[in-house]
């Protein structure tokens, strides 16, 4: 075990991958010499070669169609874009055609690829360096959506997803990658793709959240259960495809429901999980449910703090359900 | 690095200059054969889809050669990563009408299951005919990854990737064409200019002389050909895919060629297409064009041509009568190859609908069942 940070256990994450297969390349704008621009892949292509890490044109269609070809081919590629925000040029090869190559082909083509990016705000990132596009994605049949919250996590689904034969996109909360700190096992292991993962237990309100609201959620438990609320916090941990089972389960065992997440509220993942909930589950609620969420607006610079769910928007929704 | 005057092979009367295909007669005959076929493939697909059988086809009259000649220069290792308007590169290299037919009927044993639109061809023998998909250009990265791995792993193999006029204008020509100079990947870039992107003609599409020349900002070579001089396509693709093989990089090609037909069974092109145009690429029909040079070297006769064409129509026919008889996809392939298991919120979604069809006793709705 080490003590590593979020971004140190997915660069350890990285390398595991790659040392233990062959085919695995990593690729992307910056990430070969510089080792990234948040040094996500520092030392990769040191260890490597220059034909397994390497940079790329600055081009998302490009990175991204070619991580489709190699996947195609044998290869198991992980992109890196370098701020999600910046995804949108290859939209259309990772919703056209990563997502559809498998069904369209009836299997006879597949792409095992994962597209790492950094997502979210907290560093004063303004409109282009903050957003959360997970719903923009999670429309999408075909790919799976996963943000880590924990250094385990990160390496551990990291590694599952290069493994998976399936498209992912890994989503990095860019806000925790120096903030968390946590034991990560040494070598090979993975945190499977369909679960749930509890982080705080509690019988009175239930919590659903991920990547950087996990820690702003659990914050907001600490505070309710100084004022006699017990919180059961949920990392969702791989939005696409849901452990709907595991929501309903959770959901029912308070019911009373608050959904965080940083992204715009309409249509967000927040509508997604009350919706699942109100039909599966609407004889349990003893509360209507809430989502605390970024507002509908584009994402602010100077005023990033109030845009961002924290733990006093969080708390003020635990209380209120708790004492509807 | 760029020729404006397109290269030729075979000249007005049949004669190749002293250019030798380094093709047997039968050889040379399959590439006419198959030229015969994408021709009758089109003639019986277009009465199927206007007697509504099928739902749509996509011509390739006028085309013929680029394809035959293109298809030719590449080995069974080889990957072709096609447009919606190259299966005579398939039934090149051995694909049958019958498989594609199935996908003309979107039946049960079409390989994409019934998923997709007529003509979207998905094989992965005798030859890598890669999945095709209707967005313009989104091939073309992709061919260049895939040409990648294949370097990476000291494979010989060439990747072809094939696009019309329009696809020079997406986002995947320019970063596919950018990635494969800087990468020196082993990968062919074929335009075929056929003059017109449904109702865009090339004056329209770019301001620059033809696509070829576009390959220099990229630093790999182009070259313009007659697209309806099969042994000068030949010859052209040949030269790219020993220059990609060989470690030399890309190339781009680019076909002068010309639709004869509508973009797709949807398109009339009379509405667009000068009839002065169209009459003086019919005077260039790659079939006739061939022919003179089969004929010249005493491997054809004029009276061959009818009967090896009405077998390629019973050929063709057979496959669709075979295909109609085929039963449609089960309901079960909407939700399975979504991902390699399906998991449990299709699986769901796939018993409610087989359910409602048992309980509204609704037979037309076609059963469905999910593998244990």
């Amino acid at each position: 075990m080490a003590n590593l940070t979020l971004l140190q256990a997915l660069n350890d994450g990285m390398k595991t991958a790659m040392r233990q297969d062959d085919s695995v390349v990593l690729f992307g704008e910056d990430v070969g010499l510089r080792g990234g621009v948040f040094l996500t892949t520092e030392g990769i292509q040191q260890e490597f070669g220059s034909e397994r890490c390497f940079d790329t044109p600055l081009s998302e269609d490009g990175i991204v169609g070619a991580a489709i070809g190699m996947a195609m081919n044998g290869l198991r590629p992980i992109a890196e874009i370098q701020f999600q925000d910046f995804i949108f040029p290859g939209f259309d090869q990772i919703v056209s055609e990563a997502a559809k190559l498998r069904y369209r082909s009836g299997s006879q083509y597949t792409c095992p690829l994962v597209i790492r990016t950094p997502y979210g705000g907290g560093i004063r990132g303004g409109l282009y360096h903050s957003q959360s596009g997970e719903a923009y994605f999670c429309h999408t049949a075909g790919l799976k959506v996963v943000i880590p919250s924990t250094p385990h996590d990160a390496k551990g689904l990291l590694i599952a997803s290069i493994e998976d034969p399936d498209p992912v996109l890994f989503l990095e909360p860019k806000a925790l990658y120096r903030s968390v700190k946590g034991e990560v096992p040494e070598g090979h292991y993975t945190v499977d793709l369909t679960t749930i993962r509890e982080v705080r237990p509690g019988k009175d309100v239930t919590v659903f959240c991920y990547g950087a609201m996990v820690p702003i959620a659990a914050k907001a438990a600490e505070q309710a259960a100084e004022k006699g609320i017990e919180v059961n916090v949920l990392d969702l941990r791989t939005l696409l495809p849901l452990d709907e089972d595991g929501v309903l389960e959770y959901a029912k065992r308070t019911g009373r429901v608050v959904v965080v997440h940083e992204a715009p509220r309409f249509c967000g993942f927040g509508g997604e999980i009350s919706a699942i909930i109100a039909e599966n589950a609407i004889e349990y609620m003893e509360a209507p449910i809430a989502r605390v969420t970024g507002f509908d607006t584009p994402f602010p610079n100077t005023l990033e703090h109030h845009y961002l769910p924290d733990d006093r928007r969080v708390l003020d929704a635990i209380e209120h359900v708790h004492a509807f | 690095m760029t020729m404006s005057e397109p290269l030729s092979v075979i000249a007005p009367d049949g004669a190749t200059n002293g250019y030798d295909p380094g093709l047997s007669e039968a050889e040379l005959l399959h590439c006419y054969r198959t030229m015969l076929r994408v021709r009758a493939f089109d003639e019986i697909c277009l009465k199927l889809q206007r007697s509504g059988r099928i739902g749509f086809s996509i011509p390739n009259l006028g085309i013929e050669g680029t394809q035959v000649g293109a298809a030719s220069a590449f080995e069974k290792s080889d990957w072709l990563f096609p447009s919606y308007r190259d299966f005579g590169m398939a039934l090149y290299h051995g694909i049958t009408p019958l498989e594609m037919m199935h996908n003309m009927y979107g039946n049960a044993q079409d390989t994409a299951k019934g998923r997709q639109m007529p003509v979207h061809f998905s094989f992965d023998k005798p030859i890598r005919f890669v999945s095709i998909s209707s967005p313009i250009g989104t091939h073309i990265p992709q061919a260049v990854g895939a040409a990648y791995a294949s370097k990476l792993r000291g494979e010989d193999t060439v990747m072809l990737a094939s696009f019309g006029d329009g696809g020079t204008s997406s986002l995947g020509f320019h970063s596919g064409l950018n990635f494969a100079g800087v990468w020196k990947a082993p990968v062919v870039f074929l335009c075929q200019n056929n003059g017109w992107a449904i109702s865009c003609p090339v004056e329209e599409q770019t301001s620059s002389d033809g696509f070829a020349i576009k390959a220099e900002a990229y630093g790999m070579p182009g070259v313009v050909v007659d697209g309806n001089d099969v042994l000068a396509v030949r010859k052209t693709m040949l030269e790219a895919v020993e220059r990609a093989r060989s470690g030399g990089g890309p190339t781009l090609v680019e076909c002068k060629t010309f639709r004869m037909g509508g973009h797709s069974t949807s398109d009339d092109p009379s509405r667009y297409v000068p009839a002065e145009q169209r009459e003086e690429w019919e005077k260039k029909d790659p079939v006739l064009r061939f022919e003179r040079f089969l004929e010249a070297s005493g491997m054809w006769k004029a009276k061959d041509k009818e009967p090896m064409y009405s077998e390629a129509l019973d050929e063709m026919s057979a496959a669709a009568s075979e295909a109609e008889a085929v039963p449609k996809p089960g309901l079960e392939s909407i939700f399975t190859d979504v991902y390699a298991e399906l998991p449990p919120h299709l699986r769901r979604q796939g018993q409610e609908l087989f359910e409602l069809g048992k309980r509204k006793g609704d037979a037309a709705a076609g059963d469905g069942e999910f593998p244990l």
